[in-house]
């Protein structure tokens, strides 16, 4: 497929797979997403069409998959993650990640958050990189008097917004975000929508969601990915892409249409 | 809700209506409990039978701790821990000696046996599932935990014995650190698995290398599993006496004199204090066994309750 063409300077990460391999097993191909700057992309589409996969393709988290093999390219800042010369450990410092379920460290909240910076022993305040990323996950005032306590006892909406934090607290450039919300009530969720719009002045994000209100909400560019099974097996790949608005009042692809009418009809 | 209740109802089968013809209606005499249906007295039967056993279980451990007690408990005092053992004929003494050797000697297993077996356990949690040099680790350190501890006696004496020109403290600390190894490798290898797979992601998503995600997450999180293999190993191999024969042999004296400690002379421990005193011929002697093994069955108790304490401690 051809990845080549011109995008511009506001993209950040230009992911372009070929092929991507578990074992044996197909389950992504020709998948072209272009990730633009202070901007939040959505990836949507039936279980198992691969978003997931994608998205763990974009900070290098399948290398911890046997197996894994993948063909196309992942350009960072102009330079291709998957070359031979890149330190995986590099970019996952330069793109976080926040998964589906909540995955607090068995320590305290204070401890959670300073964690990448202990990684990366950052040399200022700890304590202030700690408190801002907190206020900035919109978790400081619940927690404030309780920073000792253990990230495990907060709620599951709690831990996920300490899971935000503690990836936003190293800055990193992108935030990739795999169903944030899919385990919290509507009120956590929307405090986690306000937050992502919130982010977006400072990072770029990537979200895998099934909540179609929700990308609609808070993306301002979509991908629809769908199951291709003309081979036999179940490959995901990239239906349509666009802006927000174009793909869900006008998508171009019958797929598209199908699995966005379905959802709002 | 009302509406709601008013749009379920005329959906509802008619058992749950209530409507008392239909043939779905509850017999509600069943819902009774009654000692005599077959069903409830094979239950009672069966929670009685368990209890039975599981009390039956813990016989032999409370009769030998209340026989320690009974027989080794009168003799409690200040110079069972400050004084030398009694000669065949002599009243009194103690067996600090023997205290301070066990701890010593434990110690140097410990120095021994912790870091190489946590070690090899981090190595062992992280090698794949194909490895051939895990698997063939993780064997060997199967086979080693049925060692019989007489052969890493046999070793130690072989291997530092006859080299080093006598019993000393640390052979039987090696001898000891051998029996402490597998058990410590393989409950180790366990509690760092244990760790769920999502903590383990989070790390790597942040940026963590290998070193890092076990620094700063496994092993922490892991201590509690960690600890309570060394405390294991720990209280199995403070009670071993045959190694110690081969090894640290037996001492009258204090470790040392004049303050500082010489590992590389014979050394009494409470076990073989034990071996030799129980079977002796003077009641001062054997009752001083008895109060030995009161001792050292105390001291792995307070060992025990550190590692909980301390594993406890890390979690929250
Ligand atoms: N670690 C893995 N090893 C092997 N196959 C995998 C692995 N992870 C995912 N797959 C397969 O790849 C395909 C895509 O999975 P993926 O998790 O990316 O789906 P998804 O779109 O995120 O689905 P969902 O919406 O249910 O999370 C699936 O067929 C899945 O079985
Ligand atoms: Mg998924």
């Amino acid at each position: 497929m051809d990845c080549d063409g011109q995008n511009g300077k506001d993209v950040v990460i230009d992911c372009c797979i070929n092929d991507l391999h578990y074992g044996s097993f197909k389950a992504v191909r020709d998948t072209h997403i272009p990730i633009k700057k202070q901007k939040i992309t959505a990836f949507i589409g039936p279980s198992g069409c691969g978003k997931s996969t994608v998205l763990r393709c974009l900070n290098r988290m399948n290398d911890i998959v046997r197996g894994f093999r993948f063909s196309g390219h992942v350009h960072f800042g102009g330079r291709d993650i998957y070359h031979p010369s890149i330190d995986a450990v590099a970019v996952r410092r330069h793109i976080g990640m926040v998964f589906q379920q909540p995955n607090p460290f068995a320590m305290s909240i204070y401890n959670n958050v300073a964690f990448g910076l202990r990684l990366n022993r950052y040399k200022g305040s700890v304590a202030e990189k700690v408190e801002e990323a907190l206020k900035r996950a919109a978790l400081w005032n619940e927690v404030s008097d309780k920073l000792q306590k253990s990230g495990l006892s907060l709620s599951g909406g709690q831990q996920q917004r300490l899971c935000i934090a503690r990836a936003i607290a190293t800055d990193p450039k992108v935030l990739l975000m795999d169903e944030p919300c899919s385990a919290l009530d509507p009120i956590s969720t929307r405090k986690i929508e306000e937050l992502m719009l919130e982010l977006k002045t400072h990072y770029t994000i990537a979200i895998v969601t099934h909540n179609l209100q929700q990308a609609q909400r808070v993306a301002d560019e979509t991908g629809f990915l769908y199951v291709d099974t003309s081979e036999g097996g179940r490959t995901g790949y990239l239906v349509e892409f666009g802006d927000s608005k174009q793909i869900f009042e006008d998508p171009q692809q019958q797929h598209t249409k199908d699995y966005i009418g379905g959802a709002f009809s | 809700m009302a509406v709601i209740g008013g749009q379920l109802k005329p959906d509802l089968p008619a058992k749950f209506a209530g409507d008392s013809n239909m043939p779905g209606q509850i017999n509600v005499e069943e819902l009774e409990k009654s000692l005599l249906k077959p069903r409830t007295i094979f239950n009672q039967l069966l929670i009685v039978f368990v209890t039975v056993l599981t009390l039956t279980a813990l016989v032999p451990l409370f009769s030998v701790l209340w026989m320690l007690l009974w027989k080794g408990g009168h003799n409690l005092s200040l110079a069972v821990f400050t004084q030398l053992p009694p000669s065949p004929m002599e009243e009194g003494g103690g067996f600090g000696n023997a205290i301070l050797g066990t701890f010593v000697i434990v110690s140097i297993a410990s120095m021994i046996s912790i870091p190489i077996g946590v070690l090899t356990a981090c190595f062992l949690s992280q090698s794949e599932t194909g490895s051939g040099l895990a698997s063939t680790v993780r064997f060997a350190a199967k086979v080693l935990t049925g060692f019989p501890s007489i052969l890493a006696g046999v070793f130690a004496y072989g291997a530092l014995v006859l080299t080093m020109g006598g019993y000393s403290a640390i052979a039987g600390g090696v001898a000891l650190s051998i029996l402490m190894l597998p058990t410590i490798v393989l409950t180790s290898e366990e509690a760092i698995r244990m760790v769920p797979k999502k903590m383990k992601e989070a790390a790597i998503g942040m940026g963590a290398t290998d070193t890092q995600l076990m620094w700063m997450v496994l092993l922490p999180t892991a201590i509690p599993g960690i600890m309570t293999g060394v405390m294991l190993a720990l209280a199995r191999a403070a009670g071993e006496t045959a190694p110690l024969l081969f090894t640290a042999l037996f001492s009258n004296y204090w470790l040392g004199s004049s303050g500082h400690i010489d590992l590389r002379q014979p050394t009494a421990s409470l076990a073989v204090l034990i071996y030799n005193f129980a079977g002796a011929p003077f009641d001062n002697q054997t009752s001083m066994a008895w109060t030995a093994a009161l001792i050292l069955v105390v001291m792995v108790l307070i060992s025990n309750l550190i590692g909980q304490l301390f594993s406890r401690r890390q979690i929250n």
